[in-house]
């Protein structure tokens, strides 16, 4: 007997909703350049909200995030920059930037996972820590103002964030491959399950034989990665890194992961919720630039009242069970 | 010990009954508790000592009798209502097992936690202070006041939790297995403590499972079996055997389904060889046969379930230790429970809802978790996983409104037979099974004892681990008993009888350390 599960349909439904709201508020929202606008903008956070769906399942929490995509974009600008000199190929440098990126991204998760797992010490408190050994470094790292990406390679890089291919932006299919390979390892792995089961009752997870740590110490270098996939296209965006690369983006991820219904205490998580929700925060704010009703600094405040309500009204369906 | 014949009687309870919901666990208790003396409540796990001390000091309500509290002297006057902190007030303190202590507080604040002394505004932390002082140095006791909570040693705390009852004008104190956190040396330092209250005045309740200490300091035993009063006993007239005796009471081979024992084979299935257990100086061997039930018998808190979780890696093994695991002749030694699951070891945790079963999850979802490496490669094929779930539902006949409800929804009963199929279906050949009917009715308890007879008839070798002396006596073939940490003997035979047990289980035999029952048993300890 089918019938409409609140849970599932919610986010959908919200975003049905505001999407109709987008419509009647302003003609140029409809434009296709407003709405691939919108999909490569929530390209970025959706990406970091993807590894926070995992993290999050599994009891965790990283709010590390957006100062370790600074630090990234950083080092991959410093690095790039000195291979200017030695290195003649463009597309190489590129690549080994890249590389170099994906990799800090999984040493920085790793680190996060065993100072979680080995150390004992909370999540919290381990990625609050980091948060800020990261977004001191970036600042360092630019003197306290900006780096600024070689123009040469720039023009080259740029491609990435703005080539089309089949009318839509680079990044939007970058997210679209990095949400459908989490929502396969979510759903169709044995690593999946594992993560549910650690996040449902880590004690239960490991009479049942599963590695506790490892389990979750991964989901954190998945993390690390998709905050890596994330900067590697938005590095391109700007061609510069500072201190205020990447601020509040730990917030606007949990903030998709938690509207999409995942749970914030673990256990349950889904990797479409999490891109129904990076969309409706971003359409928030793209509303709000196309509309006089409500002024754009509010943007914080109307994506606040957002995450509360959909929280609260996770709460009362999970009561009614 | 003070003669106390003519003390009065401070705390008086007459037919008292518990019952939750239609099942009642407390049949009519009396019970006279005088001022300076101490009385011991002996009983098996479950004959309702908790409940009964529970009772007592106000954490659950009568069902029916009555409770007389004898007031400055005037004889006992029936109560009226009775909750824990009337009881409190009244001067009846239960002392828990676990302590009730806030562990980043300092000593004094917990002393007076909950009954601070203020002035107008501010809490009067220098009365309170030198109170405790006081109170802790009639206890002849040298723990500084301000000492935080958590710095200090199990017995420093228990010390404080009397102190704190000090605190409330204790009149009665009630010592929940006081001693089963302690050491041989601080037992006897609460036994003089004890004694120093006797003199107060106190009336003391002591339950304990060691019948040397009850020995040792009771004046009075009431003994419980099964949630009726045995009977009141002066401790001089009792000996330890007829403690053990009273306690256990029944005949018990008709309560039990035959099982037909198939004959073992030679070949070992487990050995362990001296394996030493945090917090234990003495290893521990014992060896499993192909094909046989060894059981594990043993009070609460014995450790026999530190013990097999040792063995399985989910627990560390101390520090010194220099003891192995064999499993079919092969040296093993397990860090995670996922390397004993694929030796072919699957372990039956007693804690089903702590960590046998995700509650919020459904059942497909809790079967397979044990197992999901057979049924998955890249991907999990949740076809099989289907399928094999709803064979299991067939096989141990588990019962449920649907099958998408959670786990959490079952039947106790039900709960335990998901958790069964669980780790079978990881095909183990080697099976641990801890409590395995704890809490659930008899009809299932049958089902499970069936379960068990047809994975011995297929040549799989069993632990039965469990506090049911019933069914460990039915379907062993050999029992280990185990009391403070330590295997006190392996009995075969005519032995397994529950009165043996119970003398090892408490201590009052150990055969281990005669050479005679090394060589008969196959056990080997390090005392020897």
């Amino acid at each position: 007997m089918p019938k409409l599960d609140l849970k599932t349909a919610g986010p959908f439904l919200a975003l049905v909703i505001i999407f109709i709201i987008g419509i009647l508020v302003n003609d140029a929202f409809l434009s296709s350049g407003n709405l691939s606008n919108i999909l490569a903008r929530s390209s970025f956070i959706g990406i970091v909200a993807i590894g926070a769906t995992f993290v999050i399942t599994a009891g965790g929490i990283d709010l590390s995030v957006g100062s370790m995509a600074a630090f990234i974009s950083g080092c991959m600008i410093l690095l790039m920059n000195a291979l200017m000199d030695s290195v003649d190929s463009m597309i190489a440098i590129i690549l080994l930037a890249i590389l170099a990126s994906l990799g800090i991204g999984a040493v920085a998760g790793l680190i996060n996972g065993l100072l979680t797992t080995k150390a004992k010490i909370e999540a919290f408190i381990v990625t609050l820590g980091t948060m800020g050994i990261y977004r001191s470094l970036i600042t360092y790292m630019a003197d306290g103002g900006t780096l600024s990406l070689n123009f040469t390679i720039g023009d080259v890089y740029s491609e990435v964030y703005y080539g089309v291919l089949l009318g839509l932006p680079y990044p939007v299919w970058v997210f679209l491959a990095v949400a459908v390979i989490g929502y396969v390892l979510l759903n169709m792995t044995v690593f999946g399950r594992h993560c549910f089961a650690v996040g449902s009752n880590e004690r239960v997870a490991k009479y049942s034989a599963i590695h506790v740590d490892r389990v979750k110490t991964a989901t954190y270098m998945l993390q690390g990665i998709c905050v890596a996939i994330a900067t590697i296209i938005y590095v391109p965006r700007l061609g510069s890194a500072s201190g205020q690369t990447g601020i509040l983006w730990e917030l606007e991820a949990i903030a998709a992961v938690i509207i999409g219904g995942t749970v914030l205490k673990g256990g349950y998580g889904r990797i479409g919720g999490t891109v129904v929700g990076a969309l409706i925060l971003t359409l928030i704010g793209n509303i709000l630039n196309l509309t006089d009703a409500v002024s754009n600094y509010l943007n914080g405040a109307v994506q606040g009242i957002i995450v509360i309500v959909a929280v609260y009204l996770q709460r009362g369906a999970w009561r009614r069970d | 010990m003070p003669e106390n014949k003519n003390n009065k009687v401070v705390l008086s309870a007459k037919n008292l009954c518990k019952s939750f919901g239609t099942v009642e666990v407390l049949h009519g208790i009396d019970l006279d508790l005088r001022a300076g003396e101490v009385h011991a409540v002996l009983g098996e796990n479950g004959a309702g000592k908790s409940t009964l001390v529970k009772l007592l000091s106000g954490f659950e309500q009568l069902s029916a009798g009555e409770l007389c509290l004898g007031v400055d002297g005037e004889g006992p006057a029936p109560l009226g209502h009775w909750d824990n902190e009337i009881a409190e007030r009244a001067g009846v303190v239960l002392i828990h097992q676990e302590f009730n202590l806030a562990e980043q507080l300092s000593v004094a604040e917990n002393i007076f936690l909950g009954n601070e002394i203020s002035g107008v505004f501010l809490l009067d932390k220098k009365t309170m202070r030198a109170k405790s002082l006081q109170y802790l140095q009639v206890l002849h006791s040298d723990i500084n006041p301000d000492s935080a909570m958590q710095d200090l040693a199990v017995s420093a705390k228990q010390m404080v939790e009397i102190a704190k009852a000090q605190a409330k004008n204790a009149r009665v104190l009630i010592l929940d297995e006081p001693t089963a956190v302690l050491t041989q040396q601080e037992s006897q330092v609460l036994f003089e403590l004890v004694d120093r209250l006797l003199a107060q005045g106190v009336a003391i309740v002591f339950i304990s499972h060691k019948l040397d200490e009850i020995e040792q300091i009771a004046d009075v035993i009431t003994i419980l079996r099964d949630g009726a009063l045995v009977g009141h006993y002066p401790a001089k007239e009792l000996s330890k055997d007829d403690m053990a005796r009273l306690m256990v009471g029944r005949e018990i081979s008709s309560l039990f389904p035959n099982i037909p024992k198939p004959s073992v084979s030679d070949e070992v299935a487990l050995r362990v060889t001296n394996l030493t257990m945090p917090g234990n100086i003495n290893p521990i061997s014992f060896e499993l046969k192909r094909g046989e039930v060894l059981g594990f018998s043993g009070l609460v808190g014995s450790g026999r379930t530190a013990l097999m979780e040792t063995v399985l890696g989910l627990r560390k093994a101390a520090r010194d230790n220099t003891g192995h695991v064999e499993v079919r002749g092969e040296q093993v030694c397990f860090k995670q429970l996922s390397s004993a699951r694929d030796k072919g070891i699957a372990y039956l945790t007693k804690d089903r809802k702590g960590s046998g079963l995700l509650l919020e999850k459904g059942l497909a979802f809790n079967f397979s978790l044990f197992s999901l490496h057979k049924i998955s490669r890249l991907f999990i094929d949740t076809k099989q996983e289907q399928a094999a779930f709803e064979k299991a539902i067939k096989t141990f006949d588990i019962r449920m409104k649907d099958s998408s409800i959670a786990a959490g929804n079952l039947s106790g009963g039900n709960q335990q037979k998901l958790l069964l199929a669980k780790i079978l279906e990881a095909e183990p050949s080697i099976i641990i099974i801890d409590e395995p009917t704890r809490g659930i009715d008899i009809g299932t308890k049958s089902q499970i004892y069936h379960f068990i007879a047809q994975l011995i008839a297929s040549g799989h070798s069993l632990i039965l681990v469990s506090s049911d002396i019933t069914e460990v006596i039915g379907l062993s073939h050999r029992v280990a008993v185990m009391y403070h940490g330590e295997i006190t003997g392996v009995l075969e035979g005519d032995e397994i009888e529950e009165h043996e047990i119970m003398r090892y289980a408490t201590g009052l035999k150990n055969n281990i350390s005669s050479q005679t029952a090394l060589s008969q048993s196959g056990i080997t300890n390090a005392k020897a």
